[in-house]
């Protein structure tokens, strides 16, 4: 989308609000801290470091980051068009379920290069498929998105449990995983990756799907902002009547967006299944869904925002894991807490600061590039 | 705030002893700044009480902004306000109502849902328990509409009156609060010039009744018909007082705008050719079951322009969005140059553009226009799959900024940046970047709904001649409008629709406001041409 100048430059919008929201988080996470006797500079100290001091938390922060990147951007993709897609979670259980069953039908038989993008798009079929119903009973029958996204998250956590459990389970096992993947049929990690050119890299679940991750950046802004398919999602994402006007047919486009939104999620399943746990297994989504609701308010649904806001969330989820091993007053449950007040600060309450923060802009700046739309 | 303080009764005709009471309101030097935009600049006003006082000027000259600062939405940043003759302190509508200010707003703000009497009182009760209120604010309703000739039912729900009942309540729901003075801001935009009429003795009464009116608006012939006093803004500044009977429409259309201004558009009569849309017995049900539109058939050819006048809301709007291909037609049908369009046939938006059907739709920014889009992406909406645009999977950005820059030029487009976001330019503005559009294509057919809603004199002017110019180039145009002087001075013929039919044709040179409004209510006495 073009600059358009507002009243208020965009620098305040996309840069400034969103870092009083951290700053506020982190300001009450610090009350928190001080009154169980932790010091807060400490603590964000720890945090800072367990997140980019040394090679392996940084990989731990990406691969983290790769996953809220995914999610983040099927989020995104689906608010353009004015969908909200809280499905994401299941969408990314469900592409790793697609992964899953091809690489464990593939791997004797075809070599990694082939695999691997027959993975990419088994992921996304699947992921897709499963966002696809909630957009046609949206688009066709009138059920809300919301509604039934979130139902297809419980459907698709009992669909997988059943599949584990009863299905899919490696013979004689307790544990319901499937049988590990043979060499061909796993994503090499990064760090095997950088051993490749004679690089020493502390190993960490840090994987290829990383650069997946950022060439989908590359793909969803060309999408949005540089097709005629963007188009038409923003037009009726923005404006349904004008859509209809256009001679855009909305429907169409719920079930696109919803598409491309749920392929995105499924990627997840080449993070986890393919490039870190090499089986399927139960739960390996864990909430990264649901994250990247906050990583694409936050990111203003906008891919450079997202990988930001993704970054942010790796260092928290890999720095606050340190911060709890570190500091034995700091409980697991505590870094949750933390990482909750940030969503609720960048997330839910993302426009809370917008309007007091647009008005010291204002009674600082004093100049700005027009007026208030004022009719008159 | 829940008994109303009582009012005293003047005579019938404003006594001569009220020009030497002070002004009933007083504003001095009233300067507003947003940013560096200053969007009042040493305004002064000064309302005789028990006067009409319409203030007028284009969109943007700062009149709503004036009367923000009067009602307490905005605080002034200089200037004092006496309201009576006593210095005021506004901060906000609470402030202004303890003053015996009343405001009636453009867009109603009434709960659909409540009666007339729980809208009245919103706000405005007396306690937790509500049939005490109840009850004293149904006598006070009905003492209201005694004294001021205020006829509404107070058990009707307010979302099932019509549209001039509902301004009905919201100046009762002023008064009720104890106002002396009413702001109308635009209440004409939605009323039929019957209901106009009445809103005007609406007035008169309660000027009669010792009430000070400001009367907010655009449209010169309102300001003619109904005020004693008019003031004259233009870019924030007040720029002239009259006294209406001392001016004329022409002296203030030439302050308004700063320039002398064309009132009526100068054409040649119309060189009719083929017949471009044949309309027959084209009907509408919407999902209630309520025909919509109802067995229309009428033709129009090129080079000529056929108007559809009638109140908003009587199956115009659904006419369109018919022939638009946005709406599926339920039975009869209609021929465009030969093609055949009926119930069986399902209809797109997009097949009607590629038969050079152009549409410029009622409503710019509910169907018109993306708000949030670059003016660029709004200059392309509906023709973004046009290989001049887009690739096999990229659309070409400098193919359609060039070709918005060039619409932008030759309609002067205001300012003249293609990624200057689209609510950023002004209604008058947005609008000719919808003509362009549509114009630009060389339509065969032009179908255009509402062309100056909203749009400044000066822009007016240039929108309705490139509507001439285009059926002078060979093109059929169906206007719809319910500015009554639009349609007649554009028009070649005139068909009125009421309740989804058409109720009768007058050719424009035959037509008045008279018979059309007459037509309009569907009260003309038989006419001969009968169309439908």
């Amino acid at each position: 989308m073009a600059a358009a100048p507002g009243k208020i430059p965009r620098w305040v919008d996309v840069a400034l609000i969103p870092l009083v929201n951290i700053a506020l988080a982190f300001l009450v996470s610090g009350v928190i801290l001080w009154t169980i006797d932790v010091n807060p500079l400490t603590a964000l100290e720890t945090i800072l470091f367990g997140a980019f001091g040394y090679d392996e938390a940084i990989g731990y922060t990406l691969y983290y980051t790769t996953n809220f990147v995914f999610t983040g951007l099927a989020v995104a993709v689906a608010f353009h068009a004015g969908l909200f897609n809280i499905g994401g979670e299941g969408q990314a259980y469900i592409g790793g379920l697609g992964v899953g069953l091809g690489i464990l039908l593939m791997d004797s038989s075809l070599p990694f290069l082939l695999i691997l993008p027959i993975s990419i798009l088994l992921s996304a079929a699947f992921g897709a498929a499963w966002a696809a119903i909630p957009a046609y009973l949206q688009a066709y029958r009138g059920s809300h998105i919301v509604i039934t996204t979130i139902m297809f998250n419980f459907i698709a956590s009992a669909l997988m449990v059943y599949l584990m459990v009863n299905v899919l389970i490696q013979p004689g096992s307790m544990s319901p995983e499937s049988r590990e993947f043979a060499p061909q049929g796993q994503l090499p990690f990064m760090h095997e990756v950088f051993g490749w050119f004679g690089l020493e890299v502390t190993r960490s679940p840090l994987n290829l799907s990383v650069v997946w991750a950022a060439i989908c950046c590359v793909l969803v802004w060309a999408f949005i902002w540089r097709t005629r398919w963007g188009y038409e999602i923003r037009t009726v994402g923005a404006n349904e009547t004008a859509g209809v006007y256009a001679g855009i047919d909305p429907r169409r486009v719920i079930v696109l967006a919803m598409c491309v939104s749920g392929a995105l999620a499924g990627f997840v399943g080449i993070n986890e299944v393919m490039g870190v746990h090499h089986r399927l297994l139960l739960n390996f989504t864990a909430g990264y869904g649901f994250t990247g609701i906050a990583v694409s308010l936050m990111g203003r649904n906008h891919p450079i925002g997202i990988v930001l806001a993704s970054l942010l969330f790796g260092m928290l989820y890999q720095g606050g894991a340190e911060l709890a091993f570190e500091e034995p007053k700091v409980t697991r449950e505590l870094v949750v807490t933390i990482q909750g007040l940030v969503i609720l600060f960048s997330g839910a309450l993302a426009y809370m600061m917008k309007r007091p923060i647009e008005r010291a802009y204002l009674r600082i700046a004093g100049g700005f590039q027009r007026p208030a739309e004022q009719e008159g | 705030m829940s008994d109303p303080r009582p009012r005293q009764q003047d005579g019938a005709d404003r006594p001569a002893s009220e020009a030497q009471s002070p002004p009933a309101i007083e504003l001095r030097d009233i300067d507003k700044s947003f940013g560096p935009v200053r969007a009042n600049k040493n305004v002064c006003l000064s309302v005789r009480p028990g006067a009409i006082h319409g203030i007028i000027g284009e969109n943007g000259a700062g009149k709503s902004t004036l009367m923000s600062i009067l009602y307490g939405f905005y605080e002034a940043d200089r200037g004092e306000i006496l309201i009576g003759g006593k210095q005021t302190r506004i901060r906000s509508s609470r402030d202004a109502i303890a003053a015996g200010i009343g405001m009636v707003h453009q867009h109603f703000m009434l709960v659909d849902n409540m009666s007339v009497v729980e809208n009245i009182m919103l706000g405005a009760e007396s306690g937790a328990i509500l049939t005490s209120s109840v009850a004293a604010a149904r006598a006070e309703l009905e003492r209201l509409e005694r004294d001021y000739n205020l006829d509404v039912d107070p058990d009707a729900l307010a979302g099932e009156l019509p549209v001039g009942q509902q301004q009905r309540v919201e100046i009762l729901k002023a008064l009720y609060r104890g106002a002396e003075i009413l702001i109308l801001d635009e209440p004409t935009g939605v009323l039929t010039p019957q209901e106009t009429e009445q809103l005007f003795r609406i007035l008169d009464s309660l000027r009669k009744q010792g009430v000070t009116i400001v009367l907010i608006t655009h449209k010169l012939r309102e300001i003619m018909a109904v005020t004693d006093d008019v003031s004259v803004m233009r870019g924030g500044e007040m720029i002239a007082h009259r006294s209406t009977a001392e001016t004329s429409k022409e002296e203030l259309a030439e302050l308004m705008v700063g320039r002398k201004v064309l009132l009526s558009i100068d054409k040649q009569a119309p060189q009719a050719g083929a017949t471009v849309l044949a309309v027959e017995d084209l009907s509408f049900v919407d999902r209630a079951g309520v025909p919509r539109v109802d067995k229309v058939s009428f033709a129009v050819r090129a080079g000529e322009i056929v108007g559809i006048a009638g109140v908003s809301g009587n199956g115009q709007s659904e006419l369109l969005e018919l022939l638009s291909g946005i709406k599926p037609i339920t039975s009869g049908g209609f021929s465009l140059m030969g093609e055949r369009f009926s119930a069986g046939r399902s209809l797109d938006p997009a097949a009607m553009r590629d038969l050079k059907v152009a549409h410029v739709p009622e409503d710019r920014l509910r169907s018109g226009l993306v708000r949030t889009f670059a003016a660029e992406e709004s200059a392309i909406l509906g023709y973004h799959r046009d290989p001049a645009y887009t690739g096999r999977i990229f659309m070409d950005r400098d193919a359609i900024q060039q070709d918005c820059a060039r619409k932008m030029a030759d309609f002067d487009v205001r300012p003249q940046n293609p990624n200057l976001k689209t609510a950023n330019f002004s209604g008058g503005n947005q609008q000719k970047l919808v003509l362009a559009r549509e114009i630009s294509r060389d339509p065969r057919l032009l179908l255009v709904g509402q062309p100056t809603r909203g749009v400044d004199i000066g822009a007016i002017e240039f929108i309705h001649r490139n509507i001439v110019s285009m059926r002078d180039a060979g093109s059929a145009v169906l206007l719809v409008s319910v500015e009554l002087d639009e349609i007649m001075s554009l028009s070649d013929r005139i068909l009125v629709m009421f309740e989804g039919r058409i109720v009768g044709e007058v050719p424009a040179h035959e037509a008045n406001e008279r018979l059309l409004g007459l037509m309009m209510a569907n009260a003309a006495p038989e006419r001969s041409g009968v169309a439908g």
